[in-house]
């Protein structure tokens, strides 16, 4: 995908075959990567399967594991032959199967994403996965063709994302900033044949690796998976050589330190764990625009990845600042907020248009993904009542007070007293927690875009489109409705289906109803 | 924009216009009974096969607490439901109030609506009433109009879908 295709191997088009009326089969390299793909599924149990096999003479699992490979390449071979796709005007179908027959097929307007996956092996013969999202859920939600050869693939994600009708597209933006978009995807369009570059790896990113919780959560999975590897291969950890040594020395220091060297092993795997996964994720990543006004996402060292945002879809961006990320590194990341279920088109990733960054950074990547001149989502924010503090610090204290509580009655009735200081410090940790999320509170709204920006563990700041508003939703609990304030929803047809705009008081919500959708709220006001 | 607004008033827009059918209170009365009544079915029957000395203190007061939850359910929250349920459609926007212990305002441009559907119960047919499912394109929830006569549910979901056909685009 990113290395320059071979000229041999590209070309026009295949042209359709008026015999198969279009459809077209899936490359021969396909009968090396998809037996190999379902070989290394298998690997583990297979090396299982066969040391137990081999030591104990028991010839029966050798046959089971042989007949596994069998069938793992007889089934590859299947899928090779009986795997067709078709484009045509109106549709994008995918047959396959030869026992389980699937068809799939998803309307060309409906496409929200293609996105090229590229994993090692795929990589090592040069095939894509092209991944085809629709944004819609159930039988129409999307395909994937596993796989093509990638220049291919890169021919079929310019000719699906290409711009169907612009007339049903144009309709449902208010006039005023519709002509804004299309002048400028056409004029940039004309002007140049490739994408222009809007930012790439700068290594400095690589120091919020360790504070993203993502990569935190991927070392526990990858800890978990090894192991699983270590049980099911039966080898003890205790048994390996040097263990013992380590295992005494440890057990004559004082206990604290024993804490401490694990605690700091346990760092050390994280840290290094996470910078790994960050090059394997971030590698060589670089976010375009297309000619036609696709962003482009590329990134990944062992599995290339292609996530391509088509403009038409993009409703407005964000950027996330995760507490470790923001307190420690002063980082943030930028995302985009486009139709379609949240995290359909990313992954691991999600909507995200770049590693976390510099804030400031971040903020100038989110203004440039949504075309803009000025800051889109950094600059002051309308602060929100001060009864919303009162409800964060509740919010944030009450379970710990609960807790706090409960552990009170437990010691009055001869429980531990242990339970007290926990609760006592959730409870103390939990006030600035408060604070913080009242601080994040606050709205804006521009000429262009509704901003919203909320959280604390994730900060998040949402700036939506003003003609990405389809509707709204305005909730007030029974707390809520004493202390004045409620919760507005901006619906839209992008990321989770609507941008929140928390606790902010009755009036403020009607001013902004009545701005972003004058003509719903005009007849409405009391 | 707006002045400050008054603390009575939890959002100072007017409330729709329209109540639902006064047959709803019915329909909420008996689709609040099946639960409570079989929890009370079921405490009846752990009554007669429990041992009396720790068990039947607490059927005393879980009894208690399902009956009391019984009469809520049929007695006060439903005619509170028709006080608050509200509805309108506007020639822009459709417009609802609803919700008791969390209110909740909704309103979609008209521009914006989807599809129009009516949906009817089986309790719902027997006390001839309907739901007006108006979707747009947001994944966050329809605007609902629960409890419209039926007749009056197929004219109000005709005549939005005539409005609505009149908007070229796919809403998003």
């Amino acid at each position: 995908m990113s290395d320059p295709a071979p000229v041999t191997a590209t070309g026009p088009a295949p042209a359709p075959d008026p015999a198969t009326d279009g459809w077209r089969r899936l490359p021969g390299r396909m009968l090396l990567v998809a037996p190999a793909t379902a070989l290394l599924r298998l690997a583990p149990a297979l090396v299982v399967l066969v040391l137990f096999g081999a030591g104990s003479g028991n010839r029966t699992q050798v046959l089971i594991a042989g007949a596994a490979v069998v069938l793992a390449v007889a089934a590859g071979v299947v899928r090779w032959r009986t795997t067709r796709y078709r484009i045509t005007d109106e549709r994008v179908e995918l047959h396959s199967g030869l026992l389980n027959r699937q068809r799939r097929s998803v309307p060309r307007d409906r496409i929200r994403t293609v996105d090229l996956t590229a994993p090692l092996l795929h990589r090592l013969v040069g095939v894509s996965v092209v991944k085809v999202g629709s944004g819609q859920h159930g039988s129409d939600s999307g395909l994937d063709l596993d796989a093509v050869a990638t220049e291919e693939a890169e021919r079929l994600r310019r000719e699906l994302l290409a711009r169907p009708t612009p007339a049903a597209d144009a309709a449902p933006h208010p006039p005023g900033h519709a002509p804004h978009d299309v002048t400028d995807a056409a004029g940039e369009g004309a002007g140049r044949a490739a994408g222009t570059e809007l930012d790439r790896l700068d290594w400095y990113s690589l120091r919020f690796a360790p504070l993203t919780i993502s990569s935190l959560a991927a070392i526990g999975a990858l800890a978990g998976a090894s192991w699983n590897v270590l049980n099911e291969t039966g080898v003890d950890p205790r048994r390996l050589p040097g263990a013992d040594t380590v295992a005494g020395e440890l057990s004559a220091a004082p206990i604290w330190a024993s804490v401490l060297v694990a605690v700091g092993v346990l760092l050390l795997v994280m840290v290094a764990g996470s910078v790994v996964l960050f090059v394997e994720r971030w590698w060589d990543y670089r976010l375009t625009r297309e000619p036609d006004g696709t962003l482009r996402v590329r990134r990944g060292l062992l599995t290339k990845r292609s996530l391509s945002v088509s403009e038409q879809r993009l409703r407005g961006v964000t950027v996330a600042e995760p507490l470790l990320v923001r307190a420690l590194g002063r980082g943030a990341q930028a995302g985009a907020l486009t139709v379609g279920p949240a995290g359909e088109s990313g992954g691991s990733g999600g909507g995200a248009l770049g590693p976390p960054v510099r804030r400031a950074h971040a903020h100038a990547v989110a203004a440039t993904a949504a075309r803009a001149d000025g800051p889109v989502t950094a600059g002051p924010l309308r602060a929100h009542p001060p009864r919303a503090r009162t409800r964060r610090l509740v919010r944030a204290a009450g379970p710990a007070l609960v807790l706090l509580a409960g552990a009170g009655a437990g010691v009055a009735a001869g429980g531990p007293v242990w339970t007290v200081v926990v609760a006592a410090v959730l409870v103390l940790l939990a006030v600035p927690l408060g604070l913080d999320r009242y601080r994040a509170l606050g709205h804006r709204l521009d000429d262009r875009y509704l901003l919203s920006r909320h959280g604390s563990l994730l900060r998040t700041t949402t700036a939506l489109r003003r003609d990405g508003v389809i509707g709204w939703r305005v909730r007030q609990s029974l707390f809520q409705r004493r202390a004045g304030v409620l919760t507005l929803e901006a619906t839209t047809a992008a990321g989770g289906g609507a941008v929140q705009v928390l606790d902010l008081s009755p009036a403020d919500a009607v001013a902004l109803m009545a701005a972003v959708t004058p003509e719903a709220v005009a007849d409405l006001r009391s | 924009m707006s002045t400050a607004a008054p603390s009575s008033s939890p959002l100072p827009l007017r409330p729709p216009a329209n109540r639902v059918d006064p047959r709803a209170i019915w329909w909420w009365r008996l689709s609040a009974l099946p639960v409570p009544v079989v929890l009370l079915a079921g405490q009846v029957v752990a009554w007669f096969l429990l041992p009396a000395t720790p068990w039947h203190g607490v059927l005393v007061a879980t009894g208690a607490l399902t009956v009391l939850w019984l009469l809520a359910g049929t007695l006060v929250v439903p005619p509170l439901r028709y006080r608050l349920h509200r509805w309108e459609v506007t020639d822009d926007a459709v417009w609802t109030r609803s919700g008791w212990l969390v209110r909740e305002w909704r309103i979609a441009p008209i521009p914006r609506v989807q599809t129009v559907d009516t949906e009817h119960g089986p309790l719902q047919q027997a006390l001839r009433l309907a739901t007006v499912t108006v979707t747009t394109a947001s994944a966050r929830g329809p605007v609902r109009i629960a409890g419209l006569d039926a007749a009056q549910a197929a004219e109000l979901a005709r005549r939005l879908t005539e409005t609505t056909g009149r908007h070229a685009g796919d809403a998003t």
